[in-house]
């Protein structure tokens, strides 16, 4: 602005002066240059000395470094896997992948576990019931105040504590918890399942797209047209009619004792169980703090002012408090996810065999430290790097736009 | 302040409490616990369940407890009076047994209260260092001599002491050890690295500290420790070797370091900037600016949220059972491994986890009752 109406003869004179760099310890910039160029050589230094180190040490132990040893038969029996495995013929590579889709598969459920119940016990702690809300007090604070390797130590023993097959507990004969683990129903899944569940999954898009349009109508509007048919037909009628169609198949099998222990059916082993119930237990209960706190945050004029606008107090929560809380709920909920992932790597303890339980056994089988160690920090930093750039992209998006 | 004062600044519905609560034990009721049918319920289905829990924890904790044990001719536990009474009483008598070898270790037995001194020597530094007379310099001091001298008689070696070497210490102290060491030299590497990352002159400095932060945030500790235990022998030269304990004792440093400097950095984001201005404007000198003007101001911004990061280290250094350092969790199993008490794992684990609450509830009290002083202070 100011630039179009000053002297053209003063653009000159106002620049910033050009300065030449001295070479004196009076100077900013030379200072700066110095500093840099000493601190980044005395760290690349012992990197270096360090990096020499192990290549003599590597060398005097005739270990070969590099990622070679992915393709060697790995010959680690593993319990649990979401793909086909065996110890025989599948190679680390495989068995190191098995390990990250368990610690992933963990990390989701936990994750959805441990907010469900989280939430639950942060509303409790609000409650007006003074019995609740003092229940859930101490649930949070005994459970926080403990390590949760001695947690899940715990929970371990517990299980393993637990009658076995024969005398195991049962919920009518269909779910059984013994010193064995779970045992679950299962469905016996059809292609026709897989069909129902991405209709299922296009319609939550649907539903999405269409809560859009309503919105749009109501703004040029007023009036918000029903979505709740079209929602409903997305989400039930249309994966209904597809399994329908596909031939309706619908067969569970049951977990039957037999001998010594239970056939058929889904099982979860002591360990995922006991791995399971603590991270839960303990994630929960700081999901639970960080709930109430955002909802407490909110002042109560908030409520007022929503209730005086005629809003009901369904419509007050959902458009006017929980994008407020969400938005003081959301930076620290992500933290915890991250931690309750970081923390899945426990399970080594209890011998669940997650990443770091497998990439362990393979660098105590092949010496490879470094690979195994390098594997098990780019595992964790790629998770936590991609949950921490989705929750930027989320935050920015529900960020509050000021001037 | 007068009475009329504070009611003012009571909000309406806690002045209706206050009124309600002066109204007597029944009206108290009906506001706590049978506000309404749904609350009534809630009160009703819980008071039942704590009602039936609490009394068979009492039952089995106290009633049907088993205290102490006859002993065999060898000197072996004879527990089978505990075996007897499983799942109907506590089996307290195995921490009676175990409990020296829990707290302190294959730390040599005559020797044991140096230990134990040195387990008072670190609550009373903590204590000297929540109190707020002492939020000077000299706390510094305070804690180079108190940790010295947690070196001089957990080694030994001088003044008449015996040596033990660290392959001996075990339990408690180690626990204490890795927490505080950890945190005392954490805390001056947090304090440069966060300086370092806010600094606009040295981009290639802050790309390090940058770089160093986010790494170790982003990997679990489990990892950090497999990379001192087993990495970092591969870092030294041929011949030289590292103890275990002090392996253990750099990664909780370097793990500790990068939590701590993002809370320092919160601390320094908090800082209005007029301060460094000012003190620019004065002509000090960047140290003379960042060490008289701006670290007392944002440390002390910083001090609950460091007390909730030390609470979390102190429950993370039972993670080195992994390594196989003998801590409190650690000698808490070891214990465990001994055949005729192996079976009573659930009452070592609580007199563990009891260790574990006094502790860190005694410090997050200590921290809420801080936020609260300095938060009020920081009001008026």
């Amino acid at each position: 602005m100011s630039q179009a109406t000053a002297d053209p003869r003063l653009i000159a004179a106002r620049a910033a002066p050009k300065r030449r760099v001295r070479l004196s310890w009076t100077d900013p910039v030379f200072r700066s240059v110095v500093w840099q160029v000493l601190i980044v050589g005395v760290v690349l230094l012992i990197g270096w000395y360090f990096i020499r180190n192990t290549s003599e040490n590597l060398a005097a132990r005739h270990i070969a470094t590099g990622f070679g040893f992915l393709d060697r038969v790995a010959g680690i029996p593993i319990g649990e896997s979401l793909l086909p495995y065996n110890p025989a013929v599948n190679t680390y590579g495989r068995a190191l992948l098995i390990g990250v889709l368990n610690t992933l598969q963990v990390a989701v459920i936990g994750v959805v576990l441990a907010t469900i119940l989280g939430t639950l016990i942060g509303i409790g702690r609000l409650s007006r019931n003074w019995l609740l809300s003092k229940l859930t007090a101490f649930y949070v604070e005994t459970l926080r105040d403990l390590p949760l390797l001695l947690q899940l130590l715990f929970w371990y023993t517990v299980l393993q504590g637990l009658p076995g097959p024969k005398q195991a507990w049962h919920l009518g004969n269909i779910a059984f918890l013994s010193n064995r683990g779970m045992r679950l129903p299962e469905l016996d899944w059809q292609p026709a399942h897989t069909w129902a569940l991405l209709a299922f999954v296009c319609g939550i898009f649907g539903t999405l797209l269409a809560n859009r349009r309503a919105t749009k109508r109501q703004q040029a509007t007023g009036i918000r047209p029903a979505v709740w048919p079209a929602v409903l037909a997305m989400l039930v009628g249309i994966p209904v009619a597809v399994w329908l169609v596909l031939g309706a198949p619908f067969q569970v099998e049951l977990p039957v004792l037999r001998g010594f222990n239970f056939q058929g059916g889904g099982s979860l082993s002591p360990e995922y169980f006991a791995l399971m119930l603590g991270l839960v237990i303990y994630t929960a209960s700081y999901i639970a703090e960080i709930v109430r706190s955002g909802i407490q945050a909110i002042p109560l004029g908030q409520w007022e002012a929503a209730g005086a606008l005629g809003l009901s107090s369904g419509q007050v929560l959902r458009q006017i408090i929980l994008p407020q809380a969400m938005r003081i709920i959301i930076p620290p909920m992500t933290s915890q996810y991250l931690n309750l992932t970081k923390n899945s790597s426990l399970a080594v303890a209890i011998g669940f065999q997650d990443i770091v339980s497998i990439a362990n056994t393979t660098l105590n089988q092949t010496g490879q430290a470094i690979e195994g160690i390098a594997v098990i920090m780019g595992v964790y930093l790629t998770i936590s790097l991609s949950i921490s750039l989705f929750m930027n992209w989320y935050n920015a998006r529900i960020a509050l736009v000021e001037r | 302040m007068s009475e009329a004062t504070i009611a003012d600044h009571i909000p309406t519905p806690a002045r209706e409490q206050l009124k309600v609560a002066a109204l007597g034990p029944w009206a108290w009721l009906r506001t706590n616990l049978l506000g309404s049918w749904w609350s009534t319920a809630v009160t009703l289905v819980l008071g039942y369940v704590i009602v039936r829990v609490v009394f068979s924890l009492f039952e089995w904790g106290f009633v049907h407890a088993v205290w102490t044990v006859p002993y065999g001719p060898t000197g072996i536990a004879d527990t089978s009076v505990c075996q007897n009474a499983k799942g109907v009483g506590a089996c307290w008598a195995v921490l009676a047994d175990k409990y020296r070898l829990i707290l302190f270790g294959r730390y040599p037995y005559d020797e044991q209260w140096r230990p134990a001194v040195v387990v008072l020597l670190f609550i009373g530094l903590y204590v000297v260092t929540g109190m707020r007379r002492f939020w000077r310099k000299e706390l510094a001091l305070i804690w180079i001599a108190t940790l010295t001298l947690v070196g001089i008689l957990m080694w030994g070696g001088v003044f008449g002491l015996p040596e033990v070497t660290e392959d001996y210490w075990g339990g408690l102290p180690i626990t204490l050890i890795l927490a505080t060491f950890g945190l005392a030299f954490a805390f001056p590497l947090a304090v440069l690295v966060a300086l370092g990352r806010r600094s606009t002159r040295l981009p290639a400095v802050k790309m390090l500290c940058v770089l160093y932060v986010e790494i170790i945030r982003g990997v679990p500790l489990i990892s950090v420790l497999f990379m001192a235990s087993v990495m970092f022998p591969l870092f030294m030269p041929a011949g030289v070797n590292v103890d275990k304990l002090l392996r253990a004792q750099i990664a909780f440093i370097l793990f500790a370091g990068a939590y701590l400097a993002e809370v320092v950095r919160g601390g320094l984001q908090a800082l209005p900037k007029g301060q460094a201005e000012a003190a620019d404007a004065l002509g000090l000198s960047y140290w003379k600016k960042t060490s008289f003007i701006i670290l007392p101001q944002a440390l002390r911004l910083v001090i609950p949220p460091l007390v909730n990061t030390f609470i979390g280290f102190f429950k993370d250094t039972s993670l080195v059972l992994i390594i196989g350092l003998f801590d409190l969790l650690t000698m808490g199993k070891v214990a465990l491994s001994d055949p005729p008490w192996q079976s009573f794992s659930t009452e070592v684990y609580i007199g563990l986890a009891v260790v574990y609450i006094a502790f860190c509830f005694a410090m997050s009290k200590y921290s809420r009752s801080l936020e609260r002083d300095l938060n009020r202070s920081r009001a008026r």
